[in-house]
């Protein structure tokens, strides 16, 4: 093995094991960073106004994205379904099907994402420009604890929002899909409701929908509000900590349903 | 260096010179390697977070560019240390604010938002609610930069009225000498986190420093050299002739 | 945006947000039928199940009774042990026979119960003891075609 070659894998590895360590490094101050804002929760709520604005930011004005996706994605997934269970003679047990879709699954998982894009990114964005203005450090000079002050009430406005905009997301597509199936392709009413509501038990379908989502919020929140303290103080350390955000929430999101959808539906229908 | 109460001190250099970490330091921001850093006796790197923020209530500082927050109006910017740190009622904390705008020659903008002010009107608001809560040390990041002249003169007479209204010590970071010179007691020259001169305006005038009278004089070329170091220009234009 | 206006904004968001979780629970789910009603614990042995699931409704004349809470397999007899649990309000003769059947022919599967003339009723912890089991299609073919053989053999 030539010198050259050999110092040049030396390097390659020594970088490997910097970027292995500088991620682990980033994780534990995540972690520390997290517990950071989970303890000074009572700050958030001390001053409620602070969080009310927060959750009017996060979740009000997702209000618009959210009601129309979910009135769509509950159309599509009516006509689609519709078209399929057809097929052999189950047409009658769309509701149903729409219904445990949605509750257990595309609720909380499609509103997540899209919560993730609008909310998530914009408080990363905002965080990381008060920081790149200083207005952090102006007030960390003014011996007022910033992450009190402006972390831990977008992250509690993040949390509360979420499972309230994904049952909504669910109830605009079961909506939507009743629009679908009982309006224009004309199966009976009685039926659609019928069966949905021998079929979605409140335990375990619903409850785990909003488990599912309230862990989603914990996530994207926390990645959001992490992604923006973080952030370096320029245009572009701002810009590329926005898209950190969206991706890696999406990401977790995707994970964290796949872990919590084999612990919690595991023994149904068994 | 030391900084006597009720004086204003400059702190002077080139860019990148280590002047505002000095104020990261004395604000307990950054620890120091070696040294100490002593405010009216206390060790500010040796202080427990409660205690850090008890010393950071007695301080104001102003940011370059001002830093103010940006989702709340004038007004609610300077009542924000007063909210925060005091029990005062909010007729009193009116009181307040109408009297820092007042010295400040900026009552009359008291509703509007950072976004609308100009960078002077910014930066004065910032000095306003640097002082809300009368502290015992005023710090200044780069007061001068970027102001067109009048505001220039306007922030400087500020800085220099309200340290002996108020009997305030003030420590200024910047690199504006003409404006440093009119208004300050007393200037230390800092370049590569060294302190390389010192003294009274009237000395440095007169100074004979090399970097003292490079800086003074605003000379090209001196102590701080003109190129950045460099292959002889000879052999870099011949190189590409083979 | 001033305070009261976002304190309105606010409420109004939590407000459906809460009615949808509500609507979910009742219109979609079946939150208030299920717990609500006070029942019984009836037990039925079968051969074969078929299909049933936990939570199966259990019906008499169609009309919805009660639910399947548990099913066990018996390791002395080999039976399916199928716990049901019935509406307080309904009473079943003690020579009910509980039948498994399927709604349509890929429909749910569900317990039937037909009650019989006996005017004792069966209580809380009680077996039935007439029960048919599940139809199970592969068992109906093999003896269609058992029959179909059998006929041809006797021509």
């Amino acid at each position: 093995m030539s010198a050259e070659l050999a110092t040049g894998v030396f390097s390659w590895l020594r970088r490997l094991g910097a970027t292995v360590t500088g991620a682990i490094g980033k994780l534990g101050y995540a972690t520390r960073f997290m517990i950071a804002v989970l303890l000074l929760t009572h700050h958030a709520f001390r001053r409620l106004h602070l969080t009310l604005r927060e959750i009017y930011f996060a979740g009000v004005l997702s209000l618009v994205i959210i009601l129309m996706s979910g009135l769509f994605v509950g159309m599509v997934l009516s006509l689609q379904g519709y078209e399929v269970l057809n097929r052999y003679g189950a047409g009658e047990q769309l509701g149903i099907m729409v219904a445990l879709s949605l509750v257990r699954e595309l609720g909380p998982v499609v509103a997540g994402l899209l919560f993730a894009s609008r909310a998530g990114s914009a408080i990363t964005a905002e965080i990381g420009l008060m920081k790149t203005t200083e207005q952090l450090a102006a007030m960390e000079m003014m011996a007022v604890d910033p992450v009190a002050r402006v972390v831990a009430p977008r992250f509690w406005g993040g949390v509360i929002s979420m499972p309230l905009l994904a049952a909504l997301f669910s109830a605009m597509g079961i909506f939507g899909a009743y629009i679908v199936g009982v309006r224009l392709i004309g199966i009976d009413a009685g039926a659609f409701w019928g069966q949905m509501q021998a079929g979605v038990s409140f335990w375990p379908d619903v409850t785990n929908g909003i488990v599912k989502s309230l862990v989603f919020g914990f996530a994207v929140s926390l990645i959001s509000v992490f992604e923006g303290y973080d952030a370096k103080p320029t245009a572009e350390g701002v810009s590329s900590a926005t898209t950190r955000t969206v991706v890696i929430s999406s990401l977790a999101i995707l994970a964290l349903d796949f872990v919590m959808t084999a612990f919690m539906f595991r023994g149904v229908g068994v | 260096m030391t900084v006597p109460r009720g004086k204003i001190v400059a702190i002077m250099g080139g860019s990148g010179g280590g002047k505002t970490t000095i104020l990261r330091l004395i604000g307990g921001q950054l620890k120091p390697n070696s040294g100490q850093v002593l405010v009216a006796g206390e060790s500010v790197p040796d202080l427990e977070r409660e205690a850090l923020y008890a010393l950071r209530r007695r301080f104001g500082m102003l940011f370059q560019f001002g830093a103010l927050f940006t989702d709340m109006s004038v007004f609610e910017n300077i009542a924000f240390p007063m909210r925060e740190h005091t029990e005062l009622n909010e007729e009193l904390i009116r009181d307040l604010v109408l009297m820092k705008l007042h010295a400040v020659g900026l009552r009359g903008a008291a509703a509007m938002m950072p976004t609308e002010l100009s960078g002077g009107m910014a930066r004065r608001v910032a000095l306003a609610r640097a002082i809300a809560l009368d502290p015992m040390l005023v710090m200044y990041d780069e007061p001068f930069a970027g102001l067109d002249p009048i505001s220039l003169g306007i922030i400087g007479q500020l800085i220099r009225r309200l340290n002996d209204a108020l009997g305030t010590t003030s420590v200024v970071v910047t690199h504006d000498v003409y404006e440093s010179l009119k208004i300050v007691d007393y200037m230390y020259f800092v370049s590569e986190g060294r302190i390389i001169a010192s003294g009274t305006p009237e000395s440095v005038r007169a100074s004979t420093d090399p970097f003292v009278r490079q800086f003074v004089d605003g000379a090209p070329d001196g102590p701080v050299r003109f190129h950045y170091p460099a292959p002889p220009f000879r052999t870099q234009l011949l190189a590409d002739v083979s | 945006m001033n305070r009261s206006a976002i304190d309105l904004w606010v409420g109004i968001f939590v407000t459906i947000g809460l009615g949808a979780i509500l609507f979910l629970g009742l219109k979609v789910g079946n939150l208030l039928t299920l717990d609500r009603t006070p029942g019984y614990r009836l037990d039925a042995s079968f051969d074969n199940i078929g299909g049933l699931k936990a939570r199966a409704p259990v019906k008499a004349a169609g009309v919805v009774v009660g639910r399947v809470e548990s099913i066990r397999l018996d390791t002395k007899t080999y039976e399916a042990v199928v716990t049901l649990r019935i509406n307080q309000d309904v009473a079943f003769s003690k020579d009910t026979i509980a039948s498994i059947n399927t709604s349509g022919l890929l429909g749910e599967v569900y317990v039937g119960l037909d009650a019989g003339g006996d005017t004792a009723v069966l209580m809380n912890g009680d077996r039935i003891a007439k029960t048919q089991s599940a139809v199970v299609i592969e068992k109906l073919i093999g003896q269609f075609l058992f029959d179909k053989a059998s006929e041809g053999a006797k021509k």
